[in-house]
């Protein structure tokens, strides 16, 4: 089955209570199964660029290579899946643009962002992510958090000094450890995981996790899994009732069935006829 | 750094300190920051780290260990006015700047400058650091589960939601409301309306949620063919806000919708 028809994509942002405009952007590509969510940073407009550019960068230049190639196919030097090595490429990609944007108008010096994207090809998942935004998988009853932050304050959990209970209250939530444009190089952080029928991913910006509970998004998304417009209101809703002090952006994608790459010459063929 | 420490014995103040360095040591010997002179107090008590604006006390692992307000600690990530007891001596902790600063500063996403480097962290390793939040057993949420056939009766309601305590913190002035089944086999069953959310139906058949918001109490169809009713009038699939006893019905089911007085 075409990847296509096996993910139901939804994506909502919203500027929240606070903030006059939304540095947030979301990207979804159905075709080739790609999402994407950048939560951008800098004065002025320049949040809203840098996300922007981000956001477009990463997936049509991935749309683009995927219209006549398959993620699955390996690089000759590497070895490495053509999926993973697309999102490390255009993420970088993204970084090169942003930071030389930031390097040539004076306006947007010092603009960032964060990113996470999901590409969905041959039963699983490839994740890339810089700073903050979070991709979670809600599978079966249980809510996790698949991208760890690039953060000040999951160091310190990580290190051991400020307990899970206690992060909440600090003040450091807001202190990212890497982000997009910032520096001429960036490293994403890429992980492959296998997807099953009945998963759903979330894609957010830290206003969804700042301002609501996991115990709340898991809540929400098990009883909203038949409707996901609805899901993905009901979160931003939610954030902006506990306040909307950022800006929110959500995607959901929901596994509605296997979407296994064509393997063998007979599979291609008629793929191929497919097109 | 606007913090400070300010030590006392019983109630008068010996000295103040300020939070100047990372990392601040307390103990009896002359090498600490802070020293207090007393056989009680280890030679090495307890250390204060400062990360920006966040501080956290240490127990380096003392004989007689600490107290922050008034419980034992080994470890803790200092809040304002927090008082740390060591043998006689009480230290409070002042931090003006949480005051001071605009809470809005701290919402803005900054970058913290760091060389670029790889961090070679596995699938498995970054699922196991972050928290897994498991869906609330099916005792907390009710579970009106909708007849296969018109024949058979729903099946219950689950016990009343959890004790007050799974109340939420963001619980604002809103009173509190009840949904009690009138019709079925479970007639006369309450259901508290602690959580946020609240699922009434089986996911993947009939589904409607109440949601608590700040101004009110609001019922959502998710899915299902069959829409819920309030008061006899079929939902649309907008939010329908609850008023003091109407009542619902879904998937054949009555339940009154009411405020707790």
């Amino acid at each position: 089955m075409k990847v296509e028809d096996a993910l139901e994509i939804v994506s909502q942002t919203n500027p929240g209570m606070v903030r006059s405009h939304n540095e947030d952007s979301v990207a979804c590509e159905a075709a080739c199964g790609l999402v994407v969510l950048a939560d951008g940073m800098g004065g002025y407009n320049a949040g809203e660029v840098a996300s922007g550019i981000a956001v477009s960068v990463t997936a049509m230049e991935i749309a683009h290579r995927l219209k006549n190639t398959s993620p699955v196919e390996r690089d000759e030097t590497t070895g490495e899946e053509l999926g993973v090595l697309l999102l490390r490429d255009n993420i970088q990609k993204a970084n090169a643009s942003i930071f030389h944007a930031a390097q040539s108008q004076p306006q947007y010096t010092g603009m960032g962002t964060t990113i996470v994207a999901g590409l969905f090809y041959d039963n699983r998942v490839a994740v890339g992510h810089v700073g903050d935004s979070r991709m979670y998988r809600l599978r079966d009853e249980v809510l996790e958090s698949i991208t760890r932050d690039h953060s000040l304050l999951q160091e310190q959990i990580d290190s051991g000094i400020i307990s899970i209970e206690d992060a909440r209250h600090s003040k450091n939530k807001n202190l990212v450890t890497r982000a997009v444009g910032i520096d001429a190089e960036v490293m994403a952080e890429i992980h492959v995981y296998d997807v099953q029928v009945g998963d759903i991913y979330l894609l957010c910006s830290d206003g969804l996790n700042d301002m609501i509970e996991d115990e709340d998004i898991c809540a929400t998304l098990y009883a909203m899994q038949g409707n996901l417009p609805l899901a993905a209101e009901q979160l931003i809703q939610m954030a902006n009732d506990n306040g909307g002090r950022d800006n929110v952006s959500v995607i959901l994608v929901k596994i509605k069935s296997e979407f296994a790459a064509p393997r063998g010459w007979f599979a291609k063929v008629i793929d191929w006829f497919n097109k | 750094m606007a913090a400070k420490l300010i030590l006392s014995v019983d109630g008068v103040v010996i000295n103040e300190h300020p939070i100047n360095k990372e990392r601040m040591t307390i103990g009896r010997k002359a090498h600490n920051d802070i020293i207090l002179d007393n056989l009680a107090v280890s030679g090495e008590h307890a250390a204060i780290v400062t990360i920006l604006n966040d501080s956290f006390l240490e127990d380096l692992d003392s004989t007689n260990g600490l107290e922050v307000n008034g419980v034992v600690v080994k470890k803790h990530f200092m809040q304002p006015n927090d008082v740390i007891s060591i043998g006689k001596y009480q230290i409070k902790y002042i931090n003006d700047q949480a005051n001071q600063t605009n809470p809005a500063d701290f919402e803005k996403t900054m970058v913290l400058r760091a060389p670029v480097k790889q961090v070679a962290t596995t699938a498995t390793e970054a699922v196991e650091k972050t928290g897994k939040f498991g869906i609330p057993s099916t005792a907390e949420t009710a579970q009106v589960a909708v007849p296969a056939n018109a024949a058979t009766a729903p099946t219950t309601p689950s016990a009343p939601a959890s004790s007050a305590a799974s109340a939420q913190a963001t619980a604002s002035a809103l009173q509190t409301a009840t949904v009690q089944i009138l019709t079925g086999p479970n007639a006369g069953k309450e259901l508290e309306l602690v959580k946020n959310l609240t699922t009434l139906g089986k996911p993947g058949v009939q589904v409607a949620v109440l949601t608590r918001r700040p101004h009110g109490y609001f019922i959502t169809h998710v899915e299902g063919a069959v829409f819920p009713s309030v008061n006899g009038q079929v939902l649309t699939d907008k939010p329908h806000q609850m008023n003091d006893h109407d009542v619902i019905e879904l998937a054949g089911v009555k339940m009154e919708f009411y405020f707790k007085g």
